[in-house]
């Protein structure tokens, strides 16, 4: 275990360039599903490690010299001391690179980078989460700070969907949600024996959401492209609008800074106009398919 | 020179032609790479000159869709042809560049930056449409929230010298794009060619420096005449248009035209036109890892949209047809380059055109879909 793992610093960091990654050593791993772990990270330099701060929804570009660069979505509470938290799916050859890696190892971080979720227009009234798959780490960090100051906000509803209830993360934390006033519910695409709960596919949670007042909510979605549209045309069938929906959206991330041009989605680039849009903003592009 | 530095046009001068062979001493006393036009493989491109010899005299270049071929004129003039495969984009933003340095050691991966010598480039032969696209570039790489300190650095100490284009190809369209073909802005000298020399328009102190260290005359009223004929030459010829009204809402409002099936069918996908394109700025970064693995450095390469793989997410492709490809380039470079940073990305330089292998003209393509939008 590397001593580094306490972040501790004095000095603020000079102006860097953004293209030059920093120095993470892993701290600790929580595996947490098939493919999926979580990795705790610190800066090794303690004056960058001390002046880090992000807001949810915002992401890291990790690298793994000879593998590559991922753009991968914060995890961990904003405030906490240790919050450099990312839970990775396996999806190529960085994530791969990364999972075979143990406590103590370094890799290079840049960040972070991108828009976050608009906590403070969620004051005052019912949040509705919304999540698929590995879709839940980016808002992760959100349900933190909505706990963290539950009074400030009216209903909250967390809407899950996994593949299967074995690809299902964070269910260990769910009840401490759930106490800390998080309405938690749950749906799976593929049901398994000692599954009681629901079959099918996001959107339907919502559909079924009872005491839903949709002039006073705001909807947060994060999840497949396709997933996001139709929970959206839910919530609008509902009586919302496009402007009190937010999506976080996923495209190839090389830069993260808007000048590798590969994000494009029409006029965004994903990475520094998103990846978290309100969803009027983007549908026009979101719903061209190849755009 | 950004444009920013750059004062009201000071005053104007004649530079003879055996002057003008001095510039290139003047500018490599002054510790200035001079770049510019020459001629190699039958092109005429952008690279090191190192006297005026090195300037492809007498010669033109013939440009149609899919045709460029150089061929001799009948005079001595030194710039006396449009614009090639090259554009200035090569040297402030390199095909190839490291960008960070990675090193293992006991402490685990340390990153660096590269140690690179910025060079001093005195660019010789800038066309209007060009000047343009520096400027256009400077939004994308050093004017928005995060600059790219490889192109800031090569930009902030390039001195341009521009030339006045005294003809145009038939592909040329910058009349259409405000970009030209006149210099107005956006350089340090401005030169017209003359017979027998230049007319000279001294902008800003760099330039000042330069034209001082030479022997120049007082610009007569007949030079400054035949300066004008020989610059409005140019614009006479320019027949090529593209007509920009409403253009970003009629090509937004236009993403399922089936125009875009029709040129899906000739487009081969082949990248050139992004490659030629003075503006256009997609790259990728690799790795490059010595032996051992423990010395990797990071790599950009220019990339295009048109590229297969370019829009690779999550096992699959975004932009998975020539049709998806064809669309994302046009659109980007017309209508959301716009959004992007508030300038069309087109100049009108026509190098698209001229370098398809397969002939695809923008200008039609945008005509047909404004003819019948849906």
């Amino acid at each position: 275990m590397n001593s580094s793992c306490s972040t501790t610093g004095e000095t603020a960091d000079s102006q860097v360039n953004h293209w030059v990654p920093q120095t993470a050593v892993i701290c600790e791993i929580t595996p947490e599903v098939n493919d999926v772990a979580t990795y705790q990270l610190a800066l090794t330099d303690p004056a960058a490690a001390k002046a880090y701060r992000f807001a949810p929804g915002q992401f890291n570009m990790l690298y793994v010299p000879g593998a590559g660069e991922s753009a991968i979505s914060m995890s961990g509470d904003p405030v906490s001391p240790g919050n450099l938290v990312h839970t990775i799916r396996v999806a190529g050859n960085v994530t791969r690179s990364i999972a075979a890696m143990k406590v103590g190892d370094t890799l290079g971080l840049r960040g972070p980078f991108g828009t976050s979720w608009p906590l403070e227009m969620c004051a005052g009234r019912d949040v509705i989460l919304v999540a698929g798959g590995i879709g839940l780490p980016p808002l992760r960090p959100l349900i933190y700070r909505l706990l963290a100051e539950r009074p400030r906000y009216g209903q909250l509803h967390l809407l899950y969907g996994a593949r299967s209830p074995e690809m299902r993360l964070y269910t260990e934390e769910f009840p401490l949600w759930e106490e800390g006033g998080l309405d938690v519910r749950e749906t799976v695409d593929r049901s398994s024996p000692g599954w009681h709960g629901n079959v099918g596919v996001v959107p339907s949670l919502l559909e079924r959401l009872e005491a839903f007042d949709p002039a006073k909510s705001i909807l947060l979605i994060c999840g497949p492209d396709l997933m996001m549209r139709f929970t959206a045309r839910a919530a609008i069938q509902r009586g919302m609008t496009a402007e009190q929906i937010w999506v976080s959206t996923e495209r190839n991330m090389q830069c993260a800074v808007g000048l590798c041009g590969h994000c494009q989605l029409g006029p965004e680039f994903i990475c520094k106009d998103g990846p978290v849009f309100r969803y009027d903003q983007i549908l026009p592009y979101l719903k061209v398919e190849g755009l | 020179m950004s444009e920013e530095s750059q004062t009201e046009i000071a005053r104007s001068c004649f530079l003879s032609t055996d002057q003008f062979a001095r510039l290139f001493e003047v500018l490599h006393a002054l510790d200035y790479e001079v770049i510019g036009p020459t001629i190699d493989q039958a092109a005429i491109v952008y690279d090191r000159l190192t006297s005026i010899d090195d300037l492809p005299r007498g010669w033109t270049d013939i440009q149609e869709p899919g045709k460029y071929r150089l061929e001799k004129r009948d005079d001595d003039a030194l710039f006396g042809y449009v614009v090639g495969p090259h554009s200035w984009k090569q040297k402030l933003f390199p095909p190839v560049s490291t960008l960070s340095v990675a090193d293992r050691t006991d402490a685990g991966w340390q990153f660096s930056e590269p140690e690179q010598e910025l060079p001093k480039f005195a660019f010789l032969g800038v066309r209007a449409c060009e000047l343009a696209a520096l400027k256009i570039q400077d939004r994308v790489f050093i004017g928005g929230p995060y600059v790219d300190p490889s192109y800031q650095g090569r930009r902030n100490q390039a001195l341009i010298i521009a030339v006045n284009c005294t003809q145009a190809a038939s592909t040329c369209f910058c009349t259409s794009m405000n970009t030209g073909p006149r210099c107005k802005a956006g350089y340090d000298l401005a030169l017209t060619e003359l017979s027998d020399g230049f007319v000279v328009e001294v902008a800003t102190p760099e330039g000042e420096t330069v034209i001082n260290a030479l022997e120049t005359q007082i610009a007569t009223e007949q030079n400054q005449r035949q300066a004008e004929a020989a610059r409005q030459q140019a614009v006479d010829q320019i027949t090529k248009t593209l007509d920009t009204t409403d253009i970003r809402d009629l090509l937004m409002s236009n993403l399922e035209h089936p125009r875009w099936d029709d040129v899906a069918e000739r487009c081969l996908s082949c990248t050139n036109c992004t490659m030629v394109c003075p503006t256009c700025f997609c790259s990728s970064v690799e790795e490059v890892s010595d032996l051992t693995g423990d010395h990797v450095e990071r790599e950009r390469k220019w990339d295009s949209c048109f590229n297969v793989d370019f829009s690779y997410m999550n096992g699959g492709l975004v932009r998975n047809s020539i049709r998806n490809r064809y669309r994302q380039w046009m659109t980007h470079k017309l209508a959301t380059w716009i959004d992007q940073f508030g300038t069309s990305g087109c100049v009108g330089c026509g190098r698209c055109i001229t370098w398809c292998p397969v002939g695809i003209d923008l200008t039609r393509e945008v005509a047909a879909i404004r003819e019948t939008q849906t």
